[in-house]
C-alpha cells in the first residue's frame, strides 16, 4: 500500500457530527443509533397511494386465486393429465389446485410483507434487556422457600417415609415395563429357520412353476420361492422375507469353493436373496464376473466362490441352499439353510 | 393532557369490552404490556427459525388432514382403484388408502406433496437454522438450554420424517424400514429383542405401520409441538441477538415493533412460505410411490435413497467395512452396529458444542451481541469441520447415484468418503482458520486505511495510488465492537508462599485449548485507538 503523504487514501478528521467527548477519547466508540432516513412513502403521498394500490392488488389476487382453486376444485376432473411446458405430463387438477393455492396464500405474503416495508413506519425502537438471572434478594428468599417447605415436610428428617418413597416411585414403572412384553413375540430360532425343507421343490416367482434344471439357462438370474408359499398367504411377506432365493447356471469348472459346488446341481446354484448387510434383497447379477450386488448398500458377493463379499458393507458371505433334483425331475432343495439368512445378529454365532 | 378525562369518559367499543372481558379472566394486558410492542431484530438470517416454525404448522395442518383418509393397517387387499397399471395388485391397506388419497381425493395428492415437501423443508430449515446459531454464536449463555431445545426438534423431526415416510408401505420406504430392522438387529445383546418387540415378532409381520403411525402422528409431534413452544417463549423471554451496530449493545435489542411491523413482516412470511411449498408442490412430484409400487421384502429398486436428513445415517452404513467378530456363539456386528453408533455421536457432538466452549472460555456474562463468524476462528472451523463431514456422509448415502451420474467407480467413491470422513474435516478445519484470520486482517486494514473506492489518482510526481475513503464512525465501532479474549495462562506452579500448586490434568487441557482458541495463532489483534489515531493524524507513515 502507498507510504505517501497522503491525507486521501487515509481516514478523514471525524465527522464533527458525532464528535461527542466520548468519540474524542475513543474513535471505535459506539455512534448511537443513526438518525432515521425518511423512505419515498414517507415524504410522497403519491408513492405512498401506489404501495396501498400494490398492497390491495395483492390481496385482491389473492381473492381471485382461491375462487381459482375453488373453480379448479369442480372443473377438472382428477383423472385429467395434461401437458404443461417444461413440466411434462401431470395432473390438470394437482397443477391448477396447488398453483392458485400457492399464489392465494404467496399473494397474502406478500402483501403483508410490502405493507410493512413501505407504509408502516421503519423508525428503529430501542429496548433494554434485563440479565435473566434474578437479583440476590430474589434469589435469597427463594432459597428459603425451598428450605422452609423441605423442612415442613420432615423430607431430610424422616428418613423411613423418603426412602420408602423413592422405591415406590422407582418400582412403580416396571409395570409399564412388564406391558410392554406383548409388544412381540420372542426371537427363539426364528431368524434361524425358514420355509425351506427337504423336499420343497423351487418354484419360480415369475411363472409360479416348479423349476427344472434345463429352465436356467447359463448367465441369467431366477428367483424363486418354497412350494406351497402363496402371495395371498397371511404370512407370505414374513415368510418370503427369509425365504427369497436366487438361482444361477455357473459352469462347474469355473465354481472355485469345494462346498458350492458339492450343494450345486449342474452348477445350478442357489443362495439366500437377502442380504447379509441389512437384509435388502439383492437383484443387480453381473455374468461375465457372477458377481451379485445389493442395490441398496452396494455389498457384492461372487457367486463362484461360495458368495463370500468382495465389496461393501456386508459381513459375511450369503448361505447358500443345497439343491438337487426330485423323482419328476424339478429342482428341490435338499434342506433348509445351515446358517441364518440375512442380517447378523448378536445370538448368530 | 387535559383531552385524556374525555377520552377515558368516551363509551368504549366492542373491542375494548372484549379485552377488557378478558383481561379479567385472563390477565392479557400485563402481558401485552410487555409484549405487544416487543422489539425484534431485523437480519435475514432471523428468518431462518421462521421458516422451520412456519413448515412445521404447514405439517400439523395437511398432516390431519391425511389421516382423515389414510389406514394405518398392514392388511392385504388387491387394488382396485383408479390407477390402471397397479389394479389386481395385492397390497397393504396402508398402500391402498395412500393409492386412495393420491388418485380418488380431489387435492389428496395436492396435500400429501405440500406435507412430505413442507417436511424435507422444515429439517433443512432446521440445518441452517441450527448453523446460523452455532456459526454466531448465538448459543452462548443464556441462551445454552434453548439450543438444546433446538437440537432436540431437529433430532425428533428426522425420526418423525422417518416413521411418516415409511406409512405408505411402498417398496422404497419399506427398503428403509428393513435397513432399521437389520440395523437393530446388529445391536449387542439385546438387538434380536428389540426388533422382535417393535416389529411385534418377525419382520416385517403385520404392525409395524399401525405403531410407526401412532409415533408418527401423536408421540413425536406432540414432544415436538411442547418443544418448539418452549423454543419460542424462551426466544421472547431471552430478546433476540442482535449483530453489533451504531446503537445495538449487549445491553439493548433494537429493531421493529411486534405490533404492526414485526406481525405483519412474519405473519406475511407464514403465508409466502406456505405458498411458496404449494407452489412446489403444484409443480414437482414427490414419493411417487404409484411408480414404486407396495413393498416387498423379496423386491427392490436400484438408486433406493432415503429422505435428504437421513442420507448422513444412510452414509454411514454404506462405507463402513463390514466387520463381525463371532466369539463364544455370539457375533458382533461391528459393521453395522459402529455407524448405528457414530450417527447420534456426530449429532451429539454438535449438541454439546456450547457447553465445551462454556467451559474452556469459563465466561459466565449473559451474550446478546451475535458474533461475526469471522471473529471466533476456531469455533467457526469447528462448525465447519462439522458440516464437512456430514457433507461427506451424504456423499457416501449417494454412492451409487453419484457414481451413475457422474461416471465414476462406485468403489472410489466409496474409499473417498471412508479417507474424506476423517481427513475433510481437519483439512475443512485449517482452510476455514484461515479464511477467518484473513477476513479479521481485512477488517483491521478498513479500520485503519479505510476503504478501497477502486479510484485511481495520480499524484503530481507520477505516482498512482488508490483512494481510500475513511470509515464513519458506525462502520468503525461495527469492525471493531468485537471483544477479544487474551489467552488463558496456568498459574505460576509454585504460589506465592512457596507451595506447588495442584493442578489438575483437566485445567491443563483447559488451558491449552483457551490458547488454540484465543492465541496468537487465532487471533488477529484488532486495531487499536492507539494506532488509529497515529494513522489519522497524518504522521503515521514510515
Amino acid at each position: 500500500m502507498s507510504s505517501q503523504d497522503n491525507s486521501e487514501n487515509l481516514p478523514s478528521e471525524q465527522d464533527p457530527e458525532h464528535g461527542s467527548v466520548e468519540r474524542a477519547r475513543d474513535p471505535f466508540a459506539d455512534p448511537g443509533l443513526p438518525p432515521h432516513k425518511p423512505r419515498v412513502q414517507d415524504i410522497d403521498e403519491a408513492a405512498a397511494r401506489r404501495s396501498e394500490r400494490v398492497v390491495a392488488g395483492l390481496f385482491m389476487l389473492s381473492m381471485v386465486a382461491t375462487v381459482a382453486f375453488i373453480a379448479s376444485f369442480v372443473i377438472f376432473p382428477i383423472d385429467k393429465i395434461v401437458y404443461i411446458f417444461p413440466f411434462g405430463h401431470v395432473s390438470a387438477l394437482n397443477f391448477s389446485l396447488g398453483l392458485t393455492l400457492g399464489v392465494a396464500l404467496f399473494a397474502i405474503g406478500a402483501g403483508a410483507v410490502h405493507w410493512a416495508r413501505t407504509l408502516m413506519s421503519d423508525e428503529e425502537m430501542s429496548d433494554e434487556r434485563h440479565e435473566i438471572a434474578a437479583p440476590p434478594e430474589v434469589r435469597e428468599k427463594v432459597m428459603q422457600d425451598w428450605a422452609d417447605g423441605v423442612r415442613e415436610s420432615g423430607f431430610g428428617r424422616r428418613k423411613l417415609i423418603r426412602n420408602t418413597m423413592y422405591g415406590a416411585l422407582a418400582m412403580v414403572p416396571l409395570a409399564g415395563v412388564v406391558l410392554l412384553r406383548d409388544l412381540g413375540t420372542l426371537p427363539e430360532d426364528k431368524l434361524r429357520k425358514t420355509m425351506w425343507a427337504k423336499g420343497k421343490a423351487l418354484i419360480n416367482m415369475n411363472t409360479n412353476e416348479p423349476l427344472r434344471p434345463e429352465d436356467v439357462a447359463v448367465g441369467s438370474l431366477t428367483f424363486a420361492k418354497p412350494e406351497g408359499l402363496e402371495e395371498d398367504q397371511h404370512d407370505f411377506q414374513t415368510q418370503i422375507a427369509k425365504a427369497a432365493l436366487m438361482i444361477v447356471r455357473l459352469q462347474p469348472e469355473n465354481i472355485k469353493d469345494k462346498r458350492e459346488l458339492e450343494w450345486s446341481h449342474q452348477g445350478i446354484v442357489a443362495f439366500s436373496k437377502i442380504c447379509t448387510h441389512v437384509g435388502c434383497p439383492i437383484s443387480l447379477y453381473e455374468q461375465q464376473t457372477h458377481h451379485v450386488l445389493c442395490p441398496c448398500h452396494q455389498s457384492t458377493f461372487d457367486l463362484s466362490d461360495g458368495a463370500r463379499v468382495i465389496f461393501g458393507p456386508a459381513g459375511h458371505a450369503l448361505p447358500q441352499l443345497r439343491i438337487g433334483v426330485n423323482s419328476e425331475g424339478y429342482l428341490e432343495a435338499l434342506g433348509d439353510f445351515e446358517e441364518p439368512v440375512g442380517p447378523a445378529f448378536w445370538e448368530r454365532g | 393532557m387535559s383531552t385524556t378525562t374525555t377520552d377515558e369518559r368516551r363509551e368504549a367499543g366492542n373491542g375494548e369490552k372484549f379485552a377488557d372481558w378478558a383481561d379479567g379472566r385472563l390477565g392479557i394486558y400485563t402481558l401485552a404490556k410487555t409484549n405487544m410492542r416487543k422489539i425484534f431484530p431485523d437480519h435475514w438470517s432471523f428468518m431462518l427459525g421462521e421458516i422451520c416454525m412456519y413448515s412445521f404448522i404447514i405439517i400439523i395442518l395437511t398432516g390431519v388432514y391425511l389421516t382423515l383418509f389414510f389406514h394405518p393397517s398392514m392388511n392385504e387387499v388387491v387394488y382396485d382403484g383408479s390407477y390402471v397399471p397397479l389394479q389386481g395388485v395385492q397390497m397393504s391397506e396402508a398402500f391402498n388408502s395412500t393409492m386412495h388419497i393420491s388418485f380418488d381425493v380431489r387435492g389428496g395428492l395436492l396435500i400429501r406433496q405440500i406435507h412430505h415437501w413442507a417436511a424435507l423443508i422444515f429439517l433443512a430449515g432446521m440445518f441452517v437454522h441450527m448453523m446460523r446459531v452455532f456459526f454466531t454464536g448465538a448459543f452462548r449463555k443464556p441462551r445454552e438450554v434453548n439450543w438444546l431445545f433446538g437440537f432436540l426438534l431437529f433430532f425428533c423431526g428426522m425420526f418423525t420424517g422417518f416413521t411418516g415416510y415409511s406409512l405408505p408401505d411402498d417398496l422404497l420406504s419399506g427398503t428403509g424400514v428393513r435397513f432399521m430392522e437389520g440395523a437393530i438387529l446388529g445391536v449387542p445383546v439385546v438387538g434380536t429383542y428389540l426388533s422382535f418387540f417393535i416389529y411385534g415378532g418377525e419382520f416385517p409381520g403385520g404392525d409395524f405401520v399401525a405403531r410407526f403411525y401412532s409415533v408418527h402422528i401423536l408421540l413425536l409431534p406432540g414432544i415436538m409441538l411442547g418443544l418448539m413452544i418452549t423454543h419460542l417463549i424462551l426466544v421472547f423471554y431471552h430478546k433476540h441477538t442482535q449483530f453489533a451496530g451504531p446503537g445495538r449493545t449487549n445491553k439493548n435489542v433494537v429493531g421493529a415493533p411486534l405490533l404492526p411491523v414485526y406481525t405483519a413482516k412474519a405473519g406475511g412470511f407464514f403465508f409466502l412460505v406456505f405458498g411458496v411449498i404449494a407452489i412446489i408442490a403444484a409443480i414437482a412430484s414427490i414419493n411417487p410411490i404409484w411408480e414404486i409400487g407396495p413393498y416387498r421384502p423379496d423386491q427392490v429398486s436400484t438408486g433406493a435413497q432415503p429422505d435428504w436428513y437421513m442420507g448422513f445415517a444412510e452414509g454411514l452404513i454404506r462405507v463402513m467395512p463390514g466387520w463381525e467378530i463371532n466369539l463364544w456363539g455370539h457375533t458382533l456386528v461391528l459393521g453395522v452396529f459402529i455407524p448405528l453408533v457414530i450417527f447420534p455421536l456426530v449429532l451429539f457432538a454438535i449438541a454439546a458444542y456450547p457447553f465445551i466452549e462454556a467451559w474452556i472460555t469459563k465466561d459466565t456474562r449473559e451474550h446478546h451481541i451475535a458474533d461475526r463468524p469471522r471473529n471466533a476462528p476456531v469455533r467457526t472451523g469447528i462448525g465447519v469441520a462439522w458440516v464437512t463431514a456430514y457433507m461427506v456422509m451424504l456423499v457416501g448415502g449417494g454412492n451409487d447415484l453419484w457414481a451413475t451420474n457422474f461416471h465414476l467407480s462406485l468403489n472410489a467413491i466409496t474409499w473417498f468418503v471412508r479417507i474424506a470422513f476423517f481427513v475433510g474435516p481437519v483439512v475443512a478445519f485449517i482452510i476455514t482458520k484461515r479464511i477467518c484470520l484473513g477476513l479479521q486482517r481485512r477488517d483491521a486494514e478498513k479500520v485503519l486505511h479505510g476503504r478501497e473506492t477502486g479510484i485511481i489518482k495520480r499524484l503530481p510526481h507520477g505516482e498512482f495510488v488508490e483512494v481510500h475513503e475513511p470509515l464513519d464512525a458506525g462502520q468503525l465501532y461495527k469492525l471493531t465492537a468485537h471483544e477479544q479474549t487474551r489467552p488463558a495462562e496456568l498459574p505460576a506452579a509454585v504460589d506465592e508462599n512457596g507451595v506447588k500448586r495442584k493442578v489438575s490434568a483437566m485445567e491443563k487441557l483447559r488451558v491449552k485449548l483457551h490458547k488454540g482458541y484465543f492465541g496468537e495463532q487465532s487471533q488477529i489483534a484488532k486495531p487499536t485507538a492507539e494506532e488509529f489515531e497515529e494513522i489519522t493524524s497524518g504522521h503515521g507513515h514510515h
